[in-house]
């Protein structure tokens, strides 16, 4: 049993088993407020489920893309969570989650999954299909982006079809890593998916006051 | 243990535990993951993981860069801290966290870590104050041979660093801080910073100002002491300005340079540095005489500054006034100091925060826990 965390949107919490799919699962839309849910929706998730810590066998974090102040909440939080339990930390890139939930659906074929990347831009990931334990392929991406270059006739996956995602689900967070562990798959790098750098200037000394 | 009754634990703890607990302190407020474990009033861990060389190369902490260096410091430092210490995560009876003043963003990454590590051990969490938590670290022992007075009360506390500059009057540390004054613009940490950019010297300023301050005058050049004109003192007897004094700063050094003149670079940092001392100290006695108060303690990074202690040490004993300065080590922002407010709080009988507390950047100092 897996509990699952996601900030990448808003905040999501989830409690999920292989067999038996999503167990719990709490959430909300607010993107201004992961510092302050985060905790309480654990603590719904683990009471819903009726779970004892020692009953969990790992704890998943989304690890982006998103915007970045609150993304790591929620990876510090699924970290610490791991370290405080005493088990696995398994991070996940979020964008799969949304993939899979979308395949898991009945969509079909190749996908372009887009979320809000802040400073007008868009977070982007492309997959082929699902493969065949269900898990969502990517072929390209995270990748960070204007709008208007997705739209272009001219981008590498012009005419996929596309998904636009406002959330992303812990409780399909969570699934994707039941199958990536079931299955042996490789987990995502260890590292918060910022694509940007920290917009800052190196300074080329003082300016003059007089 | 589930996260059911995590919040409820504290009624649990025995009347041991609440008497002498264990307490795992968070720190993200600027640019230092502090964890810091406590029983009690004894040190057992200060960890800190700075990520100040990061910020080097900008002059300055810049928001980002901490909060992300937060993010990948806190499991390791956590680790660190409970080896130090020789115990187990789950033998601690409370987490403590940094919940502001500071970087909203750096403050996050640890109020959700704690929150996360509280409800992971089944353990409950107390929210504290950053300010409150500099004067808390006074009550620290550093080990069971440490025979320190514990620190009385009412005390002002001056607590100067690169994210603030606070004058407080702490009636009791666990009930009862009240803001007597801060900085309306720059911290002083800042106008260290900023100075020594100005001088040609790298960051952090503070040591480089002190180190080429040795061989000067302090009295070569008289510069403008902030806020300490008789128009001021109906609104802003206890407040703080360093803008004024860096702009001064600047021209005095622009009016050289245009003149081909060379810069005495050891009288202007002493100097300036003998004007921050001044208006500090000033203000801070002015407030132990004014409210009848003999006692002042002293925190935060800026107090690593020799000459800061040493003017310290002079105008309070004119005074008349203890001083009080926590080992450096406890001065700069930490966790220790976190836990140990948060102990206090356990053993004065305070219920544990609620699991919906958010970071707060400018908190107020009365609010010593959320
Ligand atoms: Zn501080």
């Amino acid at each position: 049993m897996l509990l699952a965390i996601d900030t990448s949107a808003g905040t999501s919490v989830a409690v999920v088993d292989l067999a038996q799919g999503v167990i719990a699962e709490h959430a909300t839309d607010d993107t201004m407020r992961h510092a302050e849910v985060v905790g309480r929706l654990i603590a719904d998730c683990l009471s819903d489920a009726a779970v004892p810590i020692s009953g969990l066998s790992a704890v998943v974090g989304g690890m982006g893309p998103g915007p970045f102040t609150g993304l790591r909440v929620g990876i510090a939080a699924a970290r610490v969570f791991a370290l405080g339990a005493g088990v696995p930390f398994v991070p996940v890139v979020s964008h799969d989650a949304l993939a899979f939930g979308r395949y898991q659906a009945g969509h079909t074929g190749p996908l372009v999954v887009v979320t809000d990347a802040r400073r007008r831009e868009v977070n982007w990931s492309v997959y082929s299909g699902a493969d065949a334990v269900g898990l969502p392929i990517r072929v390209d991406g995270p990748g960070v982006a204007r709008p208007a270059v997705l739209r272009e006739p001219g981008w590498a996956h012009a005419g996929v079809p596309r998904f636009d995602a406002v959330a992303v689900s812990a409780g399909e967070l969570g699934q994707v890593a039941e199958l990536m562990w079931a299955h042996q798959r490789p987990f995502a790098a260890d590292t918060a998916l910022y694509l940007r750098s920290p917009d800052v200037t190196v300074s080329n000394g003082p300016k003059r006051v007089s | 243990m589930t996260a059911l009754n995590a919040q409820t634990t504290l009624n649990a703890m025995t009347a041991q535990n609440r008497a002498n607990p264990l307490v795992l302190g968070i720190e993200t407020s600027c640019d230092e993951t502090g964890i810091g474990i406590v029983r009690g009033t004894t040190l057992l861990s200060n960890t800190i993981a700075s990520s100040m060389d990061e910020h080097a190369r900008y002059g300055g902490v810049v928001p980002e860069v901490a909060a992300r260096a937060h993010l990948e410091e806190l499991v390791p430092a956590i680790r660190a801290a409970a080896l130090e210490a020789g115990i187990r995560l789950k033998d601690i009876d409370a987490v403590a966290v940094t919940c502001g003043p500071g970087l909203a963003g750096a403050l996050m990454v640890g109020v959700g870590a704690a929150k996360a590590l509280a409800i992971s051990l089944g353990k409950p969490i107390y929210a504290v104050n950053h300010l409150v938590g500099h004067v808390g670290a006074d009550v620290l022992r550093l080990g069971a041979d440490d025979s320190t007075k514990p620190l009385e009360y009412p005390t002002v506390a001056l607590l100067v660093s690169g994210g603030h500059t606070s004058l407080l009057l702490v009636r009791d540390l666990v009930s009862d801080v009240e803001l007597l004054g801060e900085t309306i613009d720059d911290a002083a940490g800042e106008a260290f910073d900023k100075v020594a950019r100005l001088l040609g010297l790298p960051y952090p300023g503070g040591p480089q100002i002190d180190r080429a301050a040795r061989e000067g005058n302090p009295a070569a050049i008289r510069f403008p002491r902030g806020l300490s004109q008789t128009k001021d003192m109906a609104k802003h007897r206890y407040d703080f300005s360093f803008s004024g004094l860096k702009t001064s700063v600047a021209r005095w050094v622009e009016q050289r340079r245009d003149a081909d003149e060379s810069v005495p670079l050891a009288d202007v940092a002493a100097s300036f540095r003998e004007a921050v001392v001044d208006i500090l100290l000033t203000k801070s006695v002015a407030a132990c005489v004014d409210l009848g108060v003999p006692r002042l303690l002293l925190g935060g990074g800026v107090i690593a500054n020799a000459r800061l202690r040493q003017v310290a040490q002079e105008r309070t004993d004119a005074a008349g006034i203890a001083l009080r300065i926590p080992p450096l080590s406890l001065c700069t922002d930490n966790g220790a100091m976190i836990a140990a407010l948060g102990a206090q709080l356990i053993m004065a009988g305070h219920a544990p925060s609620s699991l919906e507390f958010g970071a707060d950047s400018t908190l107020p100092v009365s609010e010593i826990q959320v």
